[in-house]
Formats: structure tokens, sequence, C-alpha cells
């Protein structure tokens, strides 16, 4: 399965294709990242980044401001291309097809591959009108099929109960929390096959955020969650994989029990233990 | 609704009590091998220490992957008292297996008529593990103080069971192996008593956060 690549500089450690040992044997995984660089301009922000994104799991990115995770986060749905001067080398499959190739609908990939921002932002609609948006986009018309999924989606995403007797007001009336899981259900009605979340419980309350842990854990029966975040416990409390990333190098990537007790590079270990730099 | 993480707790604490009821059964085991001279039973208890070395690393293992969570308050104490009763419960399943070595030597020599006081403080420390575990189950803190000042009639027996077979020993030599191993079989019940009233602390710890350790705080609350 190892595969060298490319060293991005002479000084830094040779970089091998960095997989999940322990689901490594299996199936191809759903994401494949080969060798991918991203430049903004004359500044490379991805330095030859290989990794494989296992199905229906969580695999956490972390690693200080500027690193990289969040840019490598929005390869996953070409959420890069809306930015002038970004230049991409390498490859990024999803289940198997290269996602940067000339004939992928972006539309058609951002309905499989959902994300989920910092800050949430529900569209200035209803609740109803929110969850609905993507589903009409889709041509969902009918009531009834409307309302079912509505409500499959604000269940999944832990919010029915709180609102489900106001569906028809504004969805920015909503705690932080609550916005957030709003955005969560919004992304989920359209059943993608992915989920980004670049830090999604970065601005709220310690109870919304085990909330939001909460909800994480649930879904990843469903969905393939890939989660940026800089609070390490919780990349410990809800990840599977977790992927360290360094001045736009993937240093680590391994079991998140490995990572955060027994981490095999140096640089990972300054950082988690907050020694770093 | 219980939490993934509340699930992840409940999993540890179910572990750590059926470690708990593997070292009172080694305990057991190898108290009735040495009264009854049985010595399969001995050999069993031996071979079953292994399960309890096996439980505290897995005890550890858990405690350690919960704590890279960052747990807090109750939760914290409650992984960190996890890891130091797990420790205890092996080093009794240690005690129970060195009990099982003596008795299964003593199976086969004549039987002794002394240290006669030995079940009696079989019973005591088996009670006190059994209630230091109790108190740790229903949360009772105030059970685990009442049990810390019974290791002193522990202690007392054992210094007695001591006086005893010493003096028995200068006064017949050829028993002096028999005598030993009594001894042995008395100091290692003292010692279980010993990892009972840790295991007592460390409960009082869990759910009152005062650490009583060395402070000859036992039955009254400060």
């Amino acid at each position: 399965m190892a595969e060298r690549i490319l060293t991005p500089t002479a000084e830094s450690p040779p970089q091998t294709r960095l997989a999940a040992d322990e689901l490594a044997a299996g199936s191809p995984a759903l994401i494949q990242v080969s060798d991918l660089s991203l430049f903004y301009g004359l500044n490379q922000a991805l330095r030859n980044i290989s990794m494989d994104i296992e199905e229906k799991v969580v695999t956490a990115f972390i690693g200080p401001s500027g690193c990289g995770k969040s840019t490598l986060l929005r390869c996953f749905n070409r959420m890069n291309d809306l930015i002038d001067g970004v230049r991409i080398h390498g490859a990024v499959r999803i289940a198997g097809q290269e996602i940067n190739s000339p004939e992928v609908d972006v539309i058609e990939l951002r309905k499989r591959v959902g994300m989920v921002f910092q800050k949430s932002n529900p569209f200035p609609k209803s609740i109803y009108d929110n969850v609905a948006y993507g589903l009409r986009l889709q041509g969902a018309s009918r009531k009834s099929e409307l309302e079912n999924a509505i409500e499959q989606s604000l269940r999944r995403a832990a919010l029915w109960e709180e609102v489900k007797d106001r569906l028809h007001t504004s969805g920015l009336g909503l705690s932080g929390g609550q916005q957030q899981r709003l955005c969560i259900a919004r992304a989920i009605a359209i059943k993608p096959d992915i989920i980004l979340m670049d830090e999604p419980a970065s601005a709220l309350d310690p109870l919304a955020t085990a909330r939001i842990e909460e909800l994480i854990l649930e879904l990843k029966k469903e969905f393939t969650i890939v989660i940026v975040t800089h609070n390490m416990q919780q990349a410990a409390r809800i990840s599977d994989f977790t992927a360290f990333f360094y001045l736009g190098q993937l240093v680590e990537f391994g079991a998140t029990s490995k990572i955060f007790t027994n981490p095999t590079n140096k640089q990972t270990e300054d950082y988690v233990t907050g020694r770093f730099g | 609704m219980q939490t993934y993480f509340e699930k992840e707790l409940s999993d540890l604490k179910e572990k750590l009590l059926t470690m708990a009821s593997h070292a009172e059964t080694a305990v057991k085991n190898a108290i009735e091998a040495l009264i009854n001279r049985d010595y399969d039973l001995a050999c069993r208890v031996r071979e079953q220490d292994a399960i309890l070395d096996r439980f505290e690393v897995e005890v550890d293992e858990a405690a350690i992957h919960l704590l890279a969570k960052a747990p807090l308050a109750s939760d914290l104490r409650l992984i960190t008292v996890a890891m130091k009763i797990s420790q205890n419960l092996e080093r009794v399943g240690d005690e129970a297996s060195k009990i099982s070595n003596r008795a299964r030597d003593l199976a086969e020599e004549t039987p002794l008529k002394l240290a006669l006081e030995i079940p009696k403080m079989a019973t005591l420390a088996l009670q006190m593990l059994k209630g230091a575990l109790d108190a740790f189950v229903n949360h009772d803190p105030d059970a685990a103080r009442t049990l810390i000042p019974r290791d002193k009639e522990v202690d007392a027996l054992n210094k007695q069971v001591y006086r005893e077979l010493a003096s028995h020993m200068v006064q017949n030599p050829d028993t002096v192996t028999r005598c030993l191993h009594l001894m042995v079989v008395a100091k290692s019940l003292e010692r279980i008593a010993d990892h009972a009233t840790n295991i007592a602390e460390e409960v009082v710890y869990l759910y009152e956060a005062e650490d009583i350790r060395h402070t000859g705080k036992g039955i009254t609350k400060s």
C-alpha cells in the first residue's frame, strides 16, 4: 500500500502515502489524495499530500493556523475553485473518480460532498426552507415528500424536538448551537456521502459543542466525516483517525488513539503536548 | 440518553467490576484450597492470576484512551481512580497466588493445628475488599470510610499469628517450613486488607474529592 512520493524540500523528511494502517488492507479508501500540491499564487499551501480517507469514519485534521488543513478540506469539494490564482497539482479521487477532471460537474460534486463551516450560515429563511432548499434544487416539490425529508434531516441533526413547533420561523432566530445543527440538517438533507466540517464548534459554548460532538458520532454511522479542529481534545473525543499538518505537509496520520498517546513524529508530539514552536 | 463518552465511562466501570469479581474469587479459592488442603484448586488460582493481569492492562488502556479526551471533575476522578483500583486488584490477585502456592505445598505435608486465626483474617480481609467495592458501586463514601479502621484488626491478627508461629518454630524446629508457609499466608491476607483499604480511600476521593490517604482520617469526616 505504501508508495513513496516526492520529497518537498531537501530539509524535510521524506513523505510516504500515509494511510490508517488498520483499514489499509480493506477496500479502496473513499477519498484518495495523491501527491497533492496547491498554490495560492506563488505561495505553496499544500505540499505533496498523499493520504487515504476511509468511509464512514471521522477523520480529524489538526495543526497550527496556516498549516493547510482547511485548504485540503476545501479541495474535497473544490471550494478552492472560487479563489483566484489557485493552482492544484496531483489528484483527489472520491469513490475512484478524479474530482478535478474537466468532465466533473462541480454542483454534483458538492451534492455528494457537503460542508459545514465555522460560522453557522443559515439562509435568511425559515427553518423549514433552510432544509428544503437543497431538496427543492434537486427537484423535490411534493409537500409530503419534502415534509418527511425535512423531519428526518432535523431529527438526524438532533434539532427536531427543539424546532418542530416553529418550523416556519426564521433560522436566524435560533441559538448559535441550534443554527449550526440547522446547517448540518441542511447538509444531510440532500444525502451526501461526505460531510466536511471546518471548525464546526469553535464558536459554540461547551454544552452546544458537546451536542455537536454527539451528533458527529451519530452521523458517522451513515456519512464519512472529515473535520478540521483546533481543539485537540475534541479530535480525541470524536475522531477515529487524525492527521497532523504543518507548513503545508502531512506530518503524521494514524489512529486517533495512537496520535494522542504515542505519536511517531516528534513534531506531532510537540504539537499535541502544546510545546510547539 | 447516555452520551458516547458516558457509555465509555460505564464500560470502564463494568470492566473494573468484572476484574473485582475475579479478584474476590481468587482470594476465596486460595483460602478454600488452604483450609481444605485442595492441591488442584490451589493450582487453578495460580493459573487464573493471568486473567487479573490482563484486566489491569485493559483497564489502563481504556483509562488512557479516556484521559486523552480531557475529562473533568468527577469524570476525571473516576478514570484516575479506576487505574488505581485496578492496580490494587491486580496485587490482590498476586497475594491470592502466593497463598495458593503455600496452600499447595502445605497440602502435601502433615497438617499443623496452628494459626487458627487465619480463617478469621481471611473473612475480615474479604469483607473489607467486598465492602470497598460495594462502596464504589453504591456511591457510598461513608461506607468506605467505616472500612478503613478495620485494617488494624487484620494487622493485629497478623502479629498474633506471627508470634504464635515464631515461638512454635523455636520449640519444634521440624515444623519451620510449614510455619513459614503459614506466616506468608497471614502476611498475604494482611496485604489484601491493605489493598482493600487503598480502594476504600480511592472511593472516598472519587465521591468526595477528598484525599484521605496518609492523613489518619478514616471514619470521621474532616
